[in-house]
């Protein structure tokens, strides 16, 4: 915050650095990031929720991000999202219940041309298929 | 809403310390460039990088140069090896198994007939693209050996604000972001303007799934855009630049950074600018998520640090944009035309292109297409040498369908269409746009009511709230649209879905629900009898939507209510 000047404009900014520090954003941070940047708790709020990145729940020990862009639509992500589903019981947006693996969707990663793509804890893939998702989770 | 997190959807390289290429003695006589954007990298193109240098160097060799480039274009067939010397690609390079590079390396030496490029590189022409692939784009002294920043020099030094404007009017060229509207009437009207500061904004919050364009040219050329923002600065007299990044792109935003504080340290941007008075400072902002951040009077309030919710126009962002100054917005693509047009003359690139339409446009293609990847052609050339010639036509002998441009915003483009012109009028009026360049191709397995109704959802998803015809619209036709895919649809649903597009189209404020039916309504014009299908016969001609399973049901059994 100090390098941003603790600028209001600077919101946005500094809930990515909260939330690359701690994994999520929780009522502490946000009334924290208010108080110091002089933003009403509420415009806070309401950023947070308004952007699909910050997320106010605590994530798994894994993240894997299925891209559900066009071009991976059509080459088959729902296949891999039913696969996972049907092996580990979670939808996007849901953690498994030993907190191990976290699984989100993305609107578009921009790896169309690998399509279809999946993020692996930071690290994409390109042209998976459900076989190949559920064992590179499975060795996770 | 689905989320991703911004370092979750991280595809930046895991070594944060820098290997650099083995030491050459004298002028190298062979050159590896190795890949280095998003799509090789997923590949292990970094990997590659390291174990050719690693050979080479334990091999004694000194004579060959290893380097990493931006995107080479043909991503589908990553990673990617190219040695200029000898006009060789190499394809599909196992990170674990260079030897045989490296034994070619080691003989390669520069041939004067280099042999025809296939047809995805000769058919291109490469203006905004002609650095990638090229260039180190974390090295400022590759960008500048490639006549990069004389564009910007030329113009502080040597033009007039007026004579940059005149230039960029006489160009022909026009807003890449895919609305198409003439660069050089908005920066004329940016520069008329006389309150201070001005702003000159980058969008480079390419939102539109299937497009991928400005992450290519910000990962493998980033001097090319900061250069074409300090360019528009000094003709509309700005002194302060953002560039509005979506964070989903972690490997643009290290490298534009990176850039930045390069080309401040050697004084391309900053205080005195090429030893003219003119100053112009470069920031980085990040989106977070957001499809609707890619409008205008949205991305300003993002900037802002506020929810990124468009506002009604006028006032234009010209005259009333970041803090309420005069604001020059142009996409990624825009600004990365701009040092070519400077050094080479407006009538150079007006040369170039067809109509309404001047220059190069750069498309991605992706989908059910064999080349996928990155490709930049001149404007009016046919979709069908595209997607046949350049993209190398539809894998494991499918028959082509359809052609998706401009994202969620655009249309579906069926096979009768596949001689039309590629430029902006003609798009429009097939009921599609240019948008900003994704292409996705569909083949026979892809059903038409499918994927209008996943265009929908992701309207849907997308809309901010703000008004009701794009809130309340799009949830209505998603749920019309998976009424049809599901078998349980009437013809007056049909007619009701038309009438709804109708009003969401003519009465939403902003862009994103302005354009939100036109899926539907390019599926309707082409492809109405796969909706009739669904509605009357009861079946997906493509076999992907669940219909069949309930047309018996809803035939023979009594209907359940549905909730």
């Amino acid at each position: 915050m100090l390098r941003l000047g603790y600028s209001p404009d600077a919101l946005i900014e500094v809930l990515h650095t909260t939330q690359q520090s701690f994994g999520y954003l929780d009522d502490v941070a946000l009334t924290y990031v208010g108080q110091t940047l002089g933003v009403p708790l509420s415009k806070v709020y309401g950023v947070a929720t308004f952007y699909s990145l910050f997320t106010l729940k605590p994530q798994g020990e894994h993240t894997c991000v299925v891209c559900t862009g066009t071009a991976c639509h059509i080459n088959g992500a729902s296949g891999i999202l039913a696969a996972i589903r049907a092996k580990f019981g979670i939808g996007p947006k849901e953690t498994t219940p030993d907190d191990q693996i976290s699984l989100v969707t993305a609107r578009c990663l921009g790896a169309c041309s690998i399509a279809p793509a999946v993020v692996f804890d930071g690290e994409a893939k390109g042209k998976q298929t459900p076989a190949a998702v559920i064992a590179t989770l499975e060795a996770l | 809403m689905s989320e991703v997190r911004a370092e979750a959807a991280s595809a930046a390289p895991r070594h944060s310390r820098r290997m650099t290429g083995p030491a050459v003695v004298g002028k190298a006589r062979a050159t590896a460039c190795v890949c280095q954007a998003a799509g090789c990298l997923s590949a292990g193109s970094d990997r590659v990088f390291e174990n050719v240098t690693e050979q080479l160097v334990s091999d004694g060799v000194t004579d060959v140069a290893v380097k990493r480039v931006g995107c080479l274009g043909l991503c589908a067939a990553g990673p990617l090896v190219e040695v200029p010397e000898t006009g060789e690609l190499f394809r599909g390079v196992d990170p674990d198994d260079v030897g045989a590079l490296v034994d070619r390396l080691k003989v390669a030496t520069s041939v004067a007939n280099k042999p025809e490029r296939e047809p995805f590189f000769a058919r291109q022409v490469k203006i905004v693209l002609e650095n990638c692939g090229q260039i180190d784009p974390e090295n400022i002294d590759d960008y500048i050996a490639r006549q990069g920043y004389t564009g910007l020099a030329k113009a502080v030094t040597q033009m007039s604000p007026q004579q940059v404007i005149d230039e960029i009017t006489r160009s022909g060229l026009r807003g890449r972001g895919g609305a198409g509207y003439p660069t050089g009437l908005k920066w004329a009207t940016v520069a008329k303007q006389v309150a201070a500061p001005k702003y000159v904004v980058c969008n480079a919050d390419e939102g539109d799934p299937g497009a991928f364009m400005d992450r290519s040219v910000l990962e493998s050329d980033p001097h090319r855009v900061l250069e074409g923002m300090a360019i528009a600065a000094y003709a509309v007299g700005a002194t302060k630049g953002y560039v509005y990044c979506r964070a989903e792109y972690p490997l643009a935003v290290q490298r534009l950074k990176a850039a930045i504080h390069r080309a401040e340290k050697s004084g391309y941007l900053g205080a005195s600018i090429s030893g003219s008075p003119f100053a112009f400072h470069v920031e980085l902002r990040l989106g977070a998520g957001a499809f609707v951040c890619g409008e205008e009077t949205a991305l300003m309030a993002s900037i802002q640090g506020g929810r990124g919710m468009p506002v009604p126009r006028p006032p234009f962002p010209a005259a009333h944009g970041l803090w309420g100054s005069p604001t020059l917005i142009n996409n990624v693509e825009t600004y990365a035309s701009v040092p070519a047009i400077v050094r080479k003359g407006g009538d150079w690139y007006a040369s170039i292109g067809s109509g309404k339409s001047k220059g190069t446009k750069v498309f991605a293609l992706a989908g059910r297409i064999v080349n996928s990847g990155l490709i930049e052609v001149p404007m009016g050339v046919r979709l069908r040498d595209v997607i046949f010639d350049i993209g190398g036509g539809i894998p494991d002998g499918g028959t082509f369908k359809a052609v998706q441009t401009g994202g969620p915003s655009g249309g579906c483009l069926p096979e009768e269409l596949l001689d039309m012109s590629l430029d902006y009028e003609s798009l429009v009026a097939a009921g599609s746009i240019m948008g900003s360049g994704g292409m996705v191709v569909m083949d026979d397995t892809s059903c038409m009511v499918e994927v209008a109704r996943y265009f929908m959802d992701f309207c849907r998803e997308e809309s901010c709230g703000k008004c009701v015809p794009c809130r309340v619209g799009t949830t209505q036709m998603y749920l019309l649209l998976t009424k049809i895919t599901e078998g349980q649809a009437s013809l007056a649903d049909l007619e009701q879905l038309e009438k709804l597009g109708d009003m969401v189209r003519n009465t939403s404020l902003c862009g994103l629900g302005q354009s939100a039916p036109n899926p539907v309504f390019s599926t309707l014009r082409y492809f109405r009898d796969e909706y009739l299908a669904h509605i009357e016969d009861r079946v997906c001609p493509a076999g992907v939507c669940p219909v069949s399973t309930s047309a018996h049901n809803s035939a023979s059994a009594p209907k359940e209510p549905v909730a």
